[in-house]
Parts: structure tokens; sequence; C-alpha cells
């Protein structure tokens, strides 16, 4: 009943703050100087007075802005995003092409940064400082230091330039025929620096984070009795310590999705990544307003979903959330 | 007839050769090799592929290959029969007639006509920004299905140009035609029933355009390729990479100095800026000729006085790019390099500026002026004018705009003292330059109009005498005294060309060398 509440009022919440989100976001669009007229105009080489009204008139940007705005709500509330200025073509069909590009890079990158941070934490807090303690520091470090793009950048010379293992850009190779099998080897196969990328910077967080909280937990006393009770090693660390460490692993993980869809706007640039980032990007510099908002739509949904499935997973590893008791 | 049979001649000089002993038969080891797939990189997503309500090179590079126009041109600028077999403009100018070639098919059977031409032109008349391209054609009569006769209500010689596939591109009647408005049309971005020498296949939005061959063009044995995969790389080093390590074939358009220097280091890669002549994109300081003090000429020469042109192209564009003297392209028949340059001379500029009475305050500063920049492209030389302008004692603020859109509103709204900007020719003066000077055209909220406010009656008579006169001498001669003119008025500051090179791997053959680089159909390029 408590987990069904907390689900009913998490909704809730999440209508209003799509609903701000969209407010919000028009209001910054229609702030910025230049419009889509502009943009073609730029994409033209060109234009004459004409040609822009005629642009402005055909998107019904010539009408009062409060009249655009309360339009473009109802076509939301009807389940409608709107058609896209730049590629004339529906936000929901552009939304489609991109989610799954996106979505697949942001798990990939998100499973593997918390796999590996994890594994590098418990590791280092084993022997807090020892030798591998301080390269998995090291390594943290470096990886949330470095921009994103150079890492990129840095990690396509190395592995599709000087030692070719590796494509340069894109998700397929579309010149390769074959059955859907040799498709998904070929994906696989464009996603691994695009992943490794997005990774770096996260794989910092998690590992920091698990080192500390393994740290901590390693410290407790139910750890010493553990220990006493004559367990080896392994059980005390992976099944009693671990499992209260992970935590607050978790939670961040939650978190940080925000940030990972975000950071996969860069390292989709860098590696030509057909997602959500590029499309992003360009719409914004394009003024493609109803493109957008529906990718500003669509990712906070995704957030939003991402929060509930923390909550949701927390509950589950930890029974003193599920019974209230806190 | 100014047309002659293209084949033939190069046949015919091929023979002769070969009698005289003087071709080895080992040549013929080199002739074109059918099949294959090219890998294009492209930088952009296209709007969509329909160059008839789209300018631009984004559509322009594949909308060439889908769509044939009525003419195309050689390096030299020489139009070449193509939809039209041979043309011909009456004496008096105000008659053109095409004779279409009579095998032609669009992409689905049906036959070109010359009811098609007369539909791409008024599509192209109606919804494409270049207005003056086509605005004295009066009319087209399609009596004759394959002879297409343009009636024109003054004489423009920029027609011939403006009949290239960048520009006016021929789409079927039956498709385009239906009702719809052609700038929305659903098929301008999927089935695409074209009449170029490849057909579309599919067009996945920021990943790639399949193009594959169309069996049935109009020429017999081209194209030569199977099939061109047209990859959308946005990142300009990894486009570098995929060319190095030979995942790709062939970019065009390729800018940057670094990038260029490197890849022509390669033996498997070439690097050519031949070809960008019709696109002329030409890098300048643009003056707001209406804001003081740049509104007084001698500040504006002064200020052309303290910029080393030399040190642009040399050392910030690695000698990538070339010196732009005019605001014509230095590879159009019709630039004319013995205009002022305005050559680096701080003393003379500091004289004009003494002389002028702008004199200097107790920091050694006279005034203050602000120049705008839109994309990081133009960054270097726009930050390289602050050190300069303050030896000649101006106080120079550097603007960058966060993006194009907000640039463009700035400008076109007269809002600015300078700017940097780049502004193409599009082939013919009339399309490209004109715009750019003439006072008709001081249009407020539209770029690339005449932002500058530039005004003199003169100059307006020369260009509009220059748009109707058929003599190509008489012509030259106009533009000749124009450039003059403007050089020394100084609206604009012309620094250097757009290093674009077109950058191909050794498996490459016949890459594209004509002055519109790769939006002109590559239906003779092969792989080796």
């Amino acid at each position: 009943m408590n987990t069904l509440w907390m689900i009913v009022q998490r909704i809730s919440y999440a209508l209003i703050l799509l609903l701000a989100v969209l407010v919000l976001n028009f209001a910054l669009m229609y702030l910025a100087p230049g419009d889509i007229a502009d943009t073609i105009a730029g994409d033209m080489g060109g234009a004459n007075a004409e040609v822009m009204a005629e642009i402005r008139r055909s998107y019904g940007l010539d009408r009062p802005v409060w009249e655009q705005l309360v339009s473009y709500l109802w076509n939301v509330v009807q389940l409608d995003l709107g058609y896209s200025y730049f590629f004339n073509t529906s936000v929901v069909s552009l939304l489609a092409e991109r989610v799954p590009a996106t979505l697949l890079l942001v798990v990939s990158a998100q499973i593997l940064a918390i796999f590996v941070g994890v594994l590098l934490g418990v590791v280092a807090a084993r022997r807090p400082n020892g030798l591998t303690s301080h390269a998995v520091t090291l390594l943290a470090l470096f990886g949330f230091s470095a921009p994103v793009f150079w890492t990129g950048i840095m990690l396509l010379i190395a592995f599709s330039l000087l030692v070719p293992l590796f494509p340069v850009a894109g998700m397929q190779d579309v010149t390769i025929d074959g059955g859907a099998w040799v498709k998904m080897v070929d994906v696989a196969h464009h996603l691994v620096l695009p992943t490794i990328t997005l990774a770096s910077i996260f794989l910092a967080l998690y590992s920091r984070l698990c080192r500390a909280s393994m740290l901590e937990v390693l410290g407790s006393d139910y750890i010493r009795t553990a220990r006493a009770k004559g367990l080896s090693d392994r059980q005390v660390v992976v099944k009693h310590a671990l499992k209260n460490a992970l935590n607050p692993v978790v939670t961040l993980a939650g978190l940080q999705f925000s940030a990972v869809v975000s950071g996969a706007v860069l390292v989709e640039t860098v590696f030509s990544w057909p997602g959500l980032g590029t499309l992003a990007l360009q719409s914004i510099i394009a003024r493609d307003t109803p493109t957008i908002l529906g990718i500003l739509f669509f990712s906070s949904l995704v957030v939003v979903v991402a929060n509930l499935l923390t909550d949701l997973a927390l509950r589950l590893i930890d029974p003193r959330i599920r019974s209230g008791v806190n | 007839m100014k047309a002659f049979n293209l084949t033939r001649f190069s046949f015919s000089v091929a023979a002769g050769l070969f009698a005289a002993g003087l071709m080895a038969p080992v040549a013929v080891a080199d002739s074109p090799k059918k099949g294959g797939t090219l890998v294009w990189a492209i930088q952009g997503t296209p709007r969509h592929l329909n160059p008839a309500v789209q300018s631009g090179i984004a559509t322009g590079q594949p909308g060439t290959q889908l769509f044939a126009a009525p003419l195309r041109y050689d390096e030299n600028w020489n139009p070449q029969p193509y939809l039209a077999k041979s043309w011909k403009v009456s004496d008096d100018g105000l008659t053109v007639t095409l004779n279409l070639v009579k095998n032609a098919t669009f992409h689905d059977g049906k036959p070109i006509t010359s009811k098609d031409v007369a539909f791409s032109i008024r599509t192209v008349q109606a919804n494409h920004p270049f207005k003056t391209m086509f605005a004295p054609v009066k009319s087209v009569d399609t009596s004759d299905p394959h002879v297409a006769v343009l009636k024109l209500s003054q004489p423009h010689p920029a027609l011939l140009l403006a009949m290239s596939s960048q520009l006016l591109p021929i789409i079927p009647e039956h498709v385009y035609g239906d009702g719809q408005d052609p700038k929305k049309h659903p098929q301008n971005a999927e089935n695409v029933v074209g009449s170029g020498p490849f057909k579309l296949v599919e067009f996945k939005r920021d990943q790639h355009i399949i193009l594959e061959r169309n069996d049935d063009f109009f020429i017999d044995g081209r194209p030569y390729l199977d099939k061109i995969v047209m990859r959308i790389i946005k990142d300009g080093s990894a486009r570098t990479i995929a060319l190095e390590n030979g995942e790709v074939h062939l970019s065009a358009f390729e800018q940057n100095p670094r990038d260029i220097a490197r890849l022509k280091k390669n033996a498997n890669i070439s690097a050519t800026p031949q070809g960008y002549g019709a696109i002329g994109p030409i890098a300048w300081l643009a003056f707001n000729t209406k804001r003081k003090p740049i509104s007084d000429v001698r500040v504006r020469q002064a200020i052309a006085h303290a910029i080393d042109r030399n040190f642009i192209v040399k050392a910030i564009f690695l000698g990538t790019s070339q010196a732009a003297l005019t605001g014509i392209h230095p590879d159009s028949p019709f630039y004319d390099p013995s205009v002022p340059a305005y050559d680096l001379d701080i003393d003379k500029a500091n004289k004009i500026l003494d002389d002028a009475g702008y004199k200097r305050g107790s920091d050694g500063m006279r005034f203050k002026l602000t120049v705008d920049f839109g994309w990081q492209s133009i960054k270097a030389p726009a930050e390289y004018l602050k050190p300069q302008l303050k030896k000649i004692g101006i106080d120079l603020a550097v603007r960058a705009a966060p993006d194009f859109p907000s640039w463009a509103k700035r400008i076109s709204n007269h809002d600015f003292d300078m700017t940097w900007d780049v502004v193409f020719n599009w082939g013919d003066p009339v399309i490209g330059v004109h715009r750019t000077y003439l006072s008709s055209n001081i249009k407020k909220g539209v770029i690339w109009s005449n932002t500058q406010q530039y005004e003199n009656a003169g100059v307006d008579d020369i260009l509009n005498q220059a748009g109707r006169e058929s003599d190509p001498a008489k012509r030259k001669a106009l533009y000749a005294k124009f450039q003059h003119i403007v050089a020394k008025e100084l609206p604009v500051y012309w620094s250097y060309t757009l290093p674009y090179h077109t950058i191909y791997s050794s498996k490459v053959g016949n890459a594209p060398r004509g002055i519109w680089a790769t939006c002109s159909p590559l239906d003779q390029l092969y792989l080796k």
C-alpha cells in the first residue's frame, strides 16, 4: 500500500514537473534571439523578406505567443508533440528514430560504469592504502576530470587509427550485408568506444563512492562478528559488506541518470551516434522549438521514471525503507 | 549554337593522338572502372533532398546526384550539355531555347519533358530564396515536349549558371505538382522521384543517405558507381580519422586548416582546393556604413590598412586559403585583382585617422568599436583584429554570438558596428554578389541582404546594367568598374576565401573538379 501511494504521489509530481518544463522552455526559446526562419535562411545561404515571412506564417510563428503556447500544450495533452520546423516531420517520429540509440548508449554506459565502478571500489576498499587503491583513485580522477569529448577523440585516435580495432563513427556499417545477428554484432562493435567514453566520467563517481561506503561498512561491528564466525573473506566482503555498501551507489545511479543523458550529447557528437543528443544540439541551434520541447518532454519523463525505479530498487535492497523505519 | 558534342570531341582527340603514337595504349588501363560503393562523408543532415525548394550545400550534395539539370559546368566555367543536349540564346537575349535529350526519364520511368522544365522553373521562382535567378523568366513555351523555350523580360546572362544542378534541379510535375506545398512535400525526404544519375534508397537523419545507380540514366554507361553511401559525420576530427583509416573515400567542403595539412601528408589521400569557384565563399569584415565613426570611409580604409591579409592566409589558415581582394571569388572570370588591396601599413592607417581628426585620448585610444562573429571557424580572424586595431588606436571588443540565429538577428537588424561574415557567390554575380551592394536590397531582418546599408546610385546602375549585358567582354568591364568603386568605398573589407578542400582517397578516380565541387553530379567518378 505504501509503495502504491508513493507511485501515485510521484506520478502527480511528475505531471506538474512536465508542465513546468514545457512552459519554461517554451518561454526560453521565445526569448532567444532569432527563430527558425533565420536558421533556414542561414542554411540556404540567403533569403528574402517574402520567403522568411512565408516560413513564419507556415509554422504559425506570426500568431501571438500565448496562442502558440496554448495550442502547443493542448496538443501535448492529446499526446501530439507537433511537427519539427526543421525537418518537416512529426516530432514523435523523430524521437522514435533516436530514442533507441540513446537508450542503448546510456544504459550500456550506466551498466559498465556501475559494474566496473563497484568492482574497483571494492578492490580499493580492501587495502585502502595499497598501490591498487591509489591506482584506482588516479584512474577515477582522470576519468572524471578529462573532458568527455577529449577522451572520445583520444580513444578514436588510439583504437580507430593507430590500432584500428573499432569503427570511427556511426552506429552501423550500412555496407555490410547479413542477417539480424551480423547487424547486432556490428552495432555492438560500434557501441564499444562511445560506451567506454561515456562510462569514464561516471565510473569515477561510482568507484569513489563505493570505496568510501565499503570502508565505512567494513569497519562496523557486524563485519567483525561475521569474521569472528569464521566466514571466508569473500563471503564477508560480498555478502555482508557490499550488500549494505551498495545503497548509496544505487541512489547515486538514479540521480545521475539525467547527467548521463546530458553527457550523451557530447559523446554522440564525437562518435556521430544518431541519438537524442545530436538531435537536441541541432534543434537548439536551429530554434526548432517543437523538437526541443519534445526531447525535453521525453528526457524529463525518463528521469522521472529512473527516479521512480531507483526508489523501488532501494526498497528491494533495504528493508528499512520498505518498512518505513528510518 | 554554343553546344558541341563533348564525347565525340574527346574521342577524336584521343584517336588523333593515338594515331600519332603519342598516346600509349597503356592509358586504357586507367579508364574508368564500373561498379563499387563510394563512401562519402558529409557534415550534417540536410532538411530534405530537394534543391528546388532548399538552397545550400547540405541539400545540394545529395540533391545534385538525385536530380539532373539542363546544364553542367567544366572546371573553366564552360557550360556543358546535360539534360539539354544543346541550347541557344537569341541575339536580342530575350529567348533561350533548350533542346532536351529525348531518352531521359525520371526515376519512376516517366519521360522528362519541357513541361517538367517549366514546372521546375516555376517552383524555383516561387520557393527558392535566390529570386534573381529566374526573375526575368516570363514564360516557358512547352509546345514541343523536347524543346523548352524560355521567354525573358530582359537579357539575363546569369540564367546559364542558374541552370546548373545546384540551382535548377528538374523535378517531375506529376509528383511535386500534386497541389501540396512543395517546401513541405513528403517526397522531398523519402521516395524521392529524381532525374539524376542516382536514386534514393534510404535517408536516415544523422546517420546516412544511401543512393544507388540509376540504370536508366540518360547518359549511356553512366554513372560508373553502383552505390553511394553518404555518411553523416558532424565531428571534424572523426571525419579526418575516418579518411585516414580508409573508412571514408571522399569528403568535400573541409575547412579546418590543421586537418587539411595533416591529410595532405598522407600518401593515400589527395586534397584539392579546386572546384569551389561557383560556390565562391568569401570571408569578409562588413561595416555598418550608417554607424559612426565607421560611416566615414577614411576610418574603414584605415582599418583595412591595419589588417594583414597575408598573415590571415599564411599564418591563421596555414596557406590553405587564398586572399580575396573583392566580393567576387578569385576563381571567377569576373574577378579583378587590380583593385586597391590596402596592404598592411600601420603608419599610413594612423596618418589617415590623424588627418581625419580622430585624436587619441589619454589612454592612446581614439574610439571604441565592436566586431561580431557568429560561428567558430571565423573566431581566429575576429580575434586577430583586436591587437591590429589597437596599433591604430581603436579599442576593439570582440563579441561572439552564442549561435547562428542570434548573430543573424543582430546583423540583419543593423544592430552592429562591424562583423566577420562569410558570403557565397552562388554562381553568377547576379545571384550572390549584387545582393550585398544594391541599395534596393537593404532589407531589415534578412541576413545576407545589404546589411551594410551601403548606398551608391552609381553602383546600383552598374550592377543593374551588368545583370542584363549579354556581351561577355562588356559585362566583365562593368564588373571591373564595380569592383574598383566598392574597393575604394569599402562597405566591406574582403579578406580571404574559405579554405574549402575536397579530400579523397587514392582509390577515387575523376574526383569532382568542376566549379560546383560535389554539388554537381558525380556520374563520372569511379573507384579504382
